[in-house]
């Protein structure tokens, strides 16, 4: 049964249709696939297998009626961002201990509605905080994807009975999988794991400075971020509000299509929410990009970057070219800027809105000798490092005398940064092609990330720009680095372009291929 | 612009968590590493600039003055570590 986990949403979704499989069946392959490769992996904190059974049931009703949605008996895992009713819910964060909200996020809602099976909550960055899912409250999520290394064997002389050579040797070259543990990527760590490890058919993540994107680019999937305002906030708990979106990761530009037609909305709970319908992403697929203009930014090729991420790219820029795209030279002034300014709008924004864990009216709470005491303690104990770090940086840019030098400052930039990218689109410019990161997945516990903050930040140096002007951005995987391990081309949208996004990418995807590790778990 | 350990504790006390001398000294150090990179934004010439406000240019959606939910206080306290009759408990705070 554990087949029915290499069917794709589009294919598992013909066959549910046909009744060759159903929704039981591949929820079943799911969840023993989950119960093997979860100690190990860690890319789940919950597994809903009770949930799961009974919604496979009810999907396998609609089926057999042909009633089915959109998504109908396809199993997901939900990132431990977005409220699910009755179920844990803590962003990964001790400080929201045993909470399980009374409401569900527009998101989900809108999946359950089109049919789909939920499977568990997905491990994550505490609160969306981080590039590697290491500062998660449950442990670090481990990437399917091993280093390797190309052995030169020998082959042996062989030798017969009668003294004469028939083999004169040689040599042949094998992989030899490394045993170092990789991050998956963050904060939608969990996420990118388990749909690189066949663990779900795909999953929800969010993405406030590149945390679909670049998860995605380390683990060989696709990862979405579209345009700010097109999925619904409500109920995804708050990290940044002017920069979260959420999205899908999937295992190809198909199937991230069909996820997103069924996340986004126009919903009246969430002000930022746009009015305008959610078109059909998947029509777009396998429309020719001929004629179509790709910006290729030069201030994304950065010192230091490895020679093979240069290499990728100019591998993009070729596939492109030979569908007929027209390769455009641009410049984005203002992009090493998005990082630094990133780093001053996010922690304010955080500050202000992880606020509200105070210990009085959901999770964890530390008793104290008065309330101020009691808060104090409580945020101490429940938040970790990073999230402390950021909201100290938060306040300290916010607090009286700051705020003009810091966070003003920071917003006037994010302004030149969007108006770079509107000089580029009105210029003609349809679709901009970058690396999705600056390097391939690094180890767990990386003793130089460690060591300095701002080494970790830099690795959403690529993606960050994208949320911070509000574009969609997709990452598509483009290649292996000689160590085997995938990397991402990332492609940037006119603002709810998703569809010459989708476009785009499937052609990258149809050369490059798709990208699965090899088992070892 | 850099911290102090002075002021990373007064930061800690707005920020409303608690910290030891050592963790104080241990964010001093990651603090000021930020702020460091942070401090290119200064080269930046915003003259004539606007601060960003709305990524996304849209008017704000309003929605008519009616009740559209509520009558709903015990699923907003279920998940208080303490609450009694409805209402959440907190260390009392008036003498």
């Amino acid at each position: 049964m554990s087949d029915l986990t290499h069917l794709t949403i589009s294919q598992a979704r013909t066959k549910l249709r046909a009744k060759e499989i159903t929704a039981t069946e591949i929820t079943e392959a799911y969840l023993s696939a989950i119960e093997r490769a979860n100690p190990t992996l860690n890319a789940y904190v919950v597994v809903t297998d009770d949930k799961a059974r009974d919604m496979a049931k009810a999907s396998d009703a609609k089926l057999a009626k042909g009633e089915g949605g959109s998504l109908e008996g396809i199993p997901l895992g939900i990132k431990d961002l977005f409220g699910t009713e009755g179920i844990h819910t803590q962003a990964c964060s001790h400080v929201l201990d045993g909470f399980k909200p009374h409401y569900e996020s527009t998101v989900t809602a809108n999946l359950w509605a089109d049919g789909a099976v939920m499977l568990g909550k997905l491990n994550m960055d505490e609160f969306a905080m981080g590039s590697s899912n290491e500062t998660s409250y449950y442990g670090p999520v481990v990437n399917p994807w091993r280093r390797s290394r190309l052995d030169t064997v020998v082959m042996p002389t062989t030798h017969q009975g009668d003294g004469g050579f028939v083999s004169a040797g040689g040599t042949r070259t094998a992989r030899t999988l490394d045993n170092a543990q990789l991050v998956p990527g963050g904060s939608s760590g969990g996420s990118a794991s388990a749909v690189s490890a066949l663990l779900c058919a795909g999953a929800t993540a969010t993405d406030t400075g590149g945390s679909i994107r670049q998860p995605a680019a380390f683990t060989g999937t696709v990862g979405i971020k579209p345009t700010y305002g097109r999925c619904s906030r409500w109920g995804i708990v708050a990290f940044a509000s002017s920069l979260d979106q959420a999205g899908p990761i999937a295992r190809d530009v198909r199937d991230a299509a069909i996820l997103l037609k069924s996340m986004a909305s126009v919903d009246p709970k969430d002000t930022t929410s746009v009015d305008r319908p959610v078109p059909d992403y998947e029509a777009a697929i396998g429309k020719p990009i001929r004629g179509m203009k790709v910006g290729i930014p030069r201030e994304y090729r950065v010192d230091g970057m490895p020679e093979e991420i240069e290499a990728l790219w100019q591998q993009g820029i070729a596939w492109l070219k030979d569908a007929g795209a027209e390769i455009v030279d641009i410049s984005l002034p203002h992009t090493k800027y998005a990082l630094p300014a990133y780093y001053i709008v996010a922690p304010a924004e955080a500050s202000s809105n992880l606020a509200r864990y105070d210990g009085v009216r959901y999770g964890l709470r530390v008793p104290g000798k008065d309330i101020v005491d009691m808060y104090e303690k409580t945020r101490a104990a429940g938040f970790g490092r990073e999230v402390k770090r950021r909201i100290m940086i938060g306040t300290y840019v916010l607090s009286a005398g700051y705020y003009d030098a810091y966070y003003l400052q920071a917003q006037k930039v994010r302004n030149l940064i969007k108006r770079d990218f509107e000089n580029a689109f009105a210029a003609g410019v349809d679709v901009i092609l970058t690396p999705a990161t600056p390097s391939a997945a690094f180890g767990i516990a990386d003793e130089d990330m460690a060591a300095d903050p701002v080494k970790m930040y830099l690795n959403d140096i690529f993606t960050v720009t994208v949320n911070m002007a509000g574009l969609p951005g997709i990452a598509v995987p483009a290649g292996l680095d000689a160590k085997g391990l995938p990397l991402g081309l990332q492609l940037i949208g006119r603002p709810f372009d998703e569809e010459t996004l989708f476009q785009t990418a499937h052609v990258i995807e149809q050369a490059a291929g798709t990208f699965q590790p090899e088992k070892w778990w | 612009m850099s911290v102090d350990l002075q002021t990373v504790k007064r930061v800690a006390r707005l920020a409303r968590i608690a910290v030891s001398e050592e963790d104080a000294e241990r964010m001093t150090g990651e603090l000021n590493a930020i702020l460091g990179f942070v401090e290119q934004l200064n080269q930046v010439d915003v003259s004539g600039v606007e601060p960003m406000t709305s990524v996304i240019p849209m008017a704000m959606k309003k929605r008519p003055d009616v009740v559209t939910d509520g009558s709903k206080a015990a699923d907003i306290v279920a998940n208080a570590p303490a609450t009694e009759e409805n209402f959440f408990l907190v260390p009392k705070v008036v003498e």
